[in-house]
């Protein structure tokens, strides 16, 4: 195959009738074939590509799910254990999936921390950042009604801790409560149209915002390790000397990770499908009561960091705020961070500061929204809560004035 | 040249007004559309049918004995107070966030120390006003997950907030405002019925 037979199918084949109808060619080469990423993309560049695995993972055994389960709060819960104990391969299918929502906020969120090492969010990919962000409000909202649908004790009490925090908002907050709910209380009309949102809407919006999420990456071309533009760099062709074609370079690199990603996925399914009782907790094996909560609740893993945040603040309305402001504050991040250089091998101590400060309170708030809210551990959740917060209030002021380190001309 | 460009101009002009009349009037419709989506999600006739009145036998009930019972799908608890019980809301006056409950829901037949119509016996909505978990009747002073210096009362295992054997919230912990009294009345002395008001004298039939 010569370079011209690659651009132009040869006449008569299938290939050739199919690219006159439909830019099958350079579609494929614009995103794939010539799509000239960062030779240097290390580690921590798998989990974009793992995070779209897990999406096709999240509909595909999603899509099966539903054939089975019922969402009305008479059969919810039986149907849940009907998947699992009289359904063929059931239990996998339902363990994939709810193991695939932790997997899915564990790639997320790693994905999201490689952007704070390499300064991904900032000039020109500004908006890549905010569609991720965007991304992964959807997906908060798709794992907590979710976790409604099983219908367990969790899954009832968690939602409706989760729907109050609308009634905190002054003035419209208890109508608005009300309409989520559809009900005066969480009910079967609830349950309903959450799986109404969880299967269709939000997978709907989810995929949209995927798709513009990668084309906008692929308009400003991807951030590396070195955080240098290696755009700036071409050969006699025009091609950016420090880039590789993404395939077959990137899809083999990457096809690797996912194998290495699926060994894990693969030995916990099968034999910590609970997590620990953080991937599924156990209050949800105990069918919903609405006249008695769980002695000690918790919401998954993924949103604990958040609720820990919510429980330090002493009062309703400001620890809703603050919990907001938790997850809004991330949108600013490309324009708080007033640094030029954008990869932590260039910059200051005072990013390396901040964060190491940002991580290790995350991290703990994590633990701290897993914990009984006794009086020790809320003073140091509060403690950590104003670390998380501090980061993004100290950053604007220390960002300006970097001591950063010599750019290099190439990518290492 | 310079001809067909002003032509092209006006045109393009003539058609700018019209998309934004178009524009204006589409918005328009959309918003009436919109309507119905937004609110068939509101509570449907049946969900707002489903309140009917419960009545509660109170005649076996120990002293100290708290029930719960359902009443539109929430939590009511019944809290037969002892006289020590009843003592101790005195006590923790100065510790409460609105011990008059000015700012909390109750009926006007409850809005007094007891927030209940005899002093004995209280109802109230068993959900916490901060984020809606059923809390956890603890009644004995000193209960070990509150602290030593409790002397009875309501505690929500969700967010730690505390309220006292009247339902009266705490200081310092997060719900804003004391539980909810709900409507209610005797049909007897045993009989307590959820949801009704009392019947004012002179209207009895």
């Amino acid at each position: 195959m010569s370079e011209v037979n690659q651009n132009a199918p040869k006449k008569g084949t299938i290939l050739r009738w199919l690219d006159d109808r439909y830019p099958l060619i350079s579609t494929w080469n614009e995103h794939i074939a010539e799509y000239y990423a960062p030779k240097n993309l290390n580690f921590w560049y798998f989990f974009g590509a793992l995070a779209l695995l897990v999406l096709v993972n999240q509909f595909v055994t999603g899509i099966w799910l539903t054939m089975s389960y019922k969402p009305s709060a008479a059969e919810a819960f039986n149907s849940i254990e009907y998947i699992m104990r009289d359904v063929d391969w059931g239990w996998l299918l339902r363990y994939m999936h709810s193991t695939g929502a932790s997997a899915f906020f564990i790639v997320v969120y790693l994905h999201m921390f490689r952007g704070l090492l390499y300064g991904s969010y900032k000039e020109p990919r500004e908006l890549v950042w905010l569609i991720g962000m965007m991304i992964f409000l959807v997906l908060m909202a798709e794992a907590f009604m979710g976790y409604l649908l099983p219908w367990g004790q969790m899954s009832y009490w968690g939602a409706q801790v989760i729907i109050s925090l609308f009634s905190a908002i002054p003035v419209v907050g208890p109508d608005l409560a009300l309409w989520i709910r559809g009900d005066y209380v969480i009910s079967d009309v609830t349950l309903n149209r959450f799986f109404a949102m969880h299967v269709i809407a939000l997978p709907l919006v989810l995929l949209i915002l995927v798709f513009m999420h990668i084309v906008a990456l692929h308009k400003v071309g991807s951030n590396n390790p070195d955080g240098i533009d290696i755009k700036k760099n071409k050969n006699a062709q025009g091609l950016p000397v420090d880039g590789v074609p993404f395939h077959p370079y990137y899809t083999v690199k990457d096809s690797m990770g996912a194998v290495a990603f699926m060994f894990f996925f693969a030995a916990v399914i099968f034999y910590l499908p609970e997590g620990g009782g953080f991937f599924l907790e156990s209050p949800n094996f105990e069918p919903a009561n609405p006249l008695k909560t769980p002695e000690h609740i918790a919401p998954v893993w993924y949103f604990t960091p958040f609720y820990a945040i919510l429980r330090a603040v002493p009062d309703k309305l400001f620890g809703v705020m603050a919990m907001g402001g938790a997850i809004a504050v991330l949108f600013a991040l490309p324009w708080l961070d007033r640094c030029k250089v954008r990869s932590i091998r260039y910059r200051g101590l005072s990013y390396k500061l901040l964060l190491a400060m940002l991580t290790v309170s995350f991290v703990a708030l994590g633990y701290l929204g897993t914990q009984p809210a006794t009086p020790e551990l809320t003073k140091l959740a509060r403690i950590f809560t104003v670390m998380y917060f501090a980061f993004f209030f100290v950053l604007p002021f220390t960002s300006a004035h970097e001591k950063t380190k010599p750019l290099p001309k190439r990518v290492h | 040249m310079s001809e067909k460009q002003e032509i092209s101009i006006e045109s393009i002009k003539r058609r700018q007004l019209l998309t934004g009349a178009v524009g204006v009037v589409g918005a328009t419709g959309a918003t009436a559309v919109a309507v119905p989506f937004v609110a068939s999600w509101m509570p449907s006739e049946k969900a707002k049918a489903a309140g009917a009145p419960v009545e509660v036998d109170i005649s076996q009930m120990q002293p100290g004995q708290m029930i719960t019972v359902a009443w539109r799908g929430k939590p009511i608890w019944v809290v037969n107070r002892t006289p020590e019980m009843l003592e101790t809301l005195e006590k923790v006056t100065s510790d409460l966030r609105d011990p008059n409950s000015e700012k909390s829901e109750q009926p006007d037949y409850c809005k007094n120390q007891y927030r209940s119509i005899k002093p004995e016996f209280l109802v109230v909505v068993g959900i916490c006003t901060h984020l809606g978990c059923a809390p956890m009747y603890r009644p004995n002073p000193g209960a070990p997950e509150v602290g030593s210096s409790w002397l009875g009362g309501f505690f929500c295992p969700c967010h730690g907030s505390k309220f006292d054997l009247a339902g009266r919230v705490f200081k310092g912990v997060p719900a804003p405002v004391n539980l909810v009294v709900p409507s209610h009345r005797y049909l007897s002395e045993t009989v307590i019925r959820i949801g009704e008001d009392p019947v004012k004298e002179g209207q009895k039939a």
